[in-house]
């Protein structure tokens, strides 16, 4: 989990450029989120980590936070691995 | 990213051409002139699968790469700006349904949009929203299962003939995303006519008046509306305008090339004067690399990249602005020829203006770059 939280942050990093963002920080609390940046978000959630983000995941809670964002990838993983 | 096509692409582009230049050039005028296209032209489209060609096989779509898909829509854009119009419109709403849609609406939904057997269109904009969509004014309010739609859209390509509208309202001042169908009780649709370019595109105003919708026809979830589901339609959409401005900046420079070829002034043909040579050569260089600012775009969509979103920006406002310039070079050379309608060039300049307006105004192309373009100075 520690390697994706360390993925998610620095991909977090080009748009969070003068925030020293924690995990459990939230970021549209932070403010620079857009619909574009929400949508390479999810870009890139999908093909960094090769899961595939769908509607029923279109949660804000799980993109809230670095945090957030690890534990969707997580559980996206395990149901995929348990198919 | 390999910069030459695939024997696969190769192929395609050349069965792609073909019909651009049997079946859509012929008709290109007469659409533009008469503010119509014609069932049977996109009867003959359908049949190419060239409706599906965003959409997995499982749902009938030919599933191709995006650098074949943007082939495509360059050489339809080649043709016929209206109609690469529909291309657009109809891929955005696929798309959408595809990647956001519950289960029920993509079995309902994708095979006939894949075979073309039903239109999409997509219902963004309105009398008082354009850039600014979060600012629409169109609401849809749940009432028990339902959803009762309530305000109006306008600008929306190909309207007057769509089967089903990607429309947008604000559910409790949060964005969301809406099937309708085109027969729902309540939904109007005005036809608009008298447009500068893409006259052939069939706009219409839709007005909803309690208009009333099943529940589940909900796309994307409350408030996701323009983050996710517009956000990406708007990208297949920006890609195809893109990849449809080389195609009309490709046209007006062969329109150029046959004219300087043949036009005799001072006892030299035009291709002789140098003046000529540099709108021929700025011409041929942008269109160069617009081409290959689309490829690498649609390349980035293969593989995944988040990047793409940005790169689709760029080839965008680059290629947009390449045909605007292309096209008003070529009216410039044919001179009174070139504002005539005996000839397609001005079609194209009143084309390419369209395309530095549309799936966001270059003025919001030039923000997003230069925001992207701080990201990357670090």
């Amino acid at each position: 989990m520690e390697a994706t939280r360390a993925k998610i942050r620095a991909f977090l990093a080009k748009f969070f450029q003068h925030a020293d963002l924690k995990d459990s920080d939230d970021i549209f609390a932070l403010g620079f989120v857009n619909s574009l940046f929400a949508m390479q978000l999810v870009l890139f959630i999908e093909s960094e980590f090769r899961v595939t983000i769908e509607d029923d995941d279109l949660d804000i809670n799980n993109f809230r936070s670095i945090d957030a964002m690890a534990q969707l990838i997580e559980r996206k993983t395990t149901s995929h691995l348990a198919m | 990213m390999q910069t030459t096509l695939t024997d696969q692409q190769q192929s395609a582009q050349a069965r792609f051409k073909a019909f651009v230049r049997t079946e859509i050039l012929p008709h290109a005028d007469r659409i533009d002139q008469e503010e119509y296209t014609p069932r049977e032209l996109i009867s003959k489209m359908a049949q190419q699968g060239f409706f599906g060609t965003f959409l997995a096989e499982e749902w009938g779509g030919t599933a191709m790469d995006m650098i074949t898909s943007g082939i495509l829509h360059e050489e339809v854009g080649y043709g016929c700006s209206s109609l690469r119009s529909l291309l657009t419109v109809h891929s955005m709403v696929s798309y959408a349904i595809q990647k956001w849609g519950k289960a029920h609406l993509k079995a309902r939904w994708l095979p006939l949009l894949a075979s073309g057997a039903r239109l999409g269109a997509f219902a963004l904009s309105e009398p008082h929203a354009g850039s600014d969509a979060k600012s629409i004014e169109t609401t849809a309010t749940l009432q028990g299962g339902s959803y009762r739609l309530q305000g109006q859209k306008k600008w929306i390509t190909y309207g007057q003939i769509a089967d089903v509208f990607l429309l947008f309202a604000q559910v409790e001042g949060k964005v969301s995303a809406f099937l309708v169908e085109r027969d729902t009780p309540g939904l109007s649709i005005i036809p608009i006519r008298g447009m500068l370019g893409t006259r052939g595109s069939m706009l219409a105003e839709l007005h909803l008046q309690n208009c009333r919708i099943p529940a589940e026809n909900l796309i994307g979830g409350t408030g996701f509306g323009l983050a996710s589901v517009a956000t990406s339609a708007l990208d297949i959409g920006r890609y195809s305008v893109a990849c449809g401005s080389v195609g009309i900046a490709q046209a007006a420079l062969d329109a150029s090339l046959r004219f300087v070829h043949t036009r005799k002034q001072y006892g030299a043909f035009l291709k002789e004067h140098q003046l000529i040579r540099e709108m021929i050569t700025n011409m041929q260089t942008n269109v160069s690399a617009a081409r290959l600012l689309c490829r690498h775009a649609g390349y980035l969509k293969d593989i995944g990249d988040p990047t793409t979103l940005m790169e689709t920006f760029i080839a965008k406002y680059f290629a947009s602005t390449a045909a605007v310039k292309a096209a008003n070079d070529a009216v410039q050379i044919h001179g009174a020829l070139g504002c005539s309608n005996e000839y397609p060039v001005q079609r194209y300049l009143r084309d390419a203006k369209i395309m530095e307006i549309i799936e966001g105004s270059n003025q919001i192309q030039q923000i997003h770059i230069a925001q992207y373009s701080y990201q990357q100075h670090r």
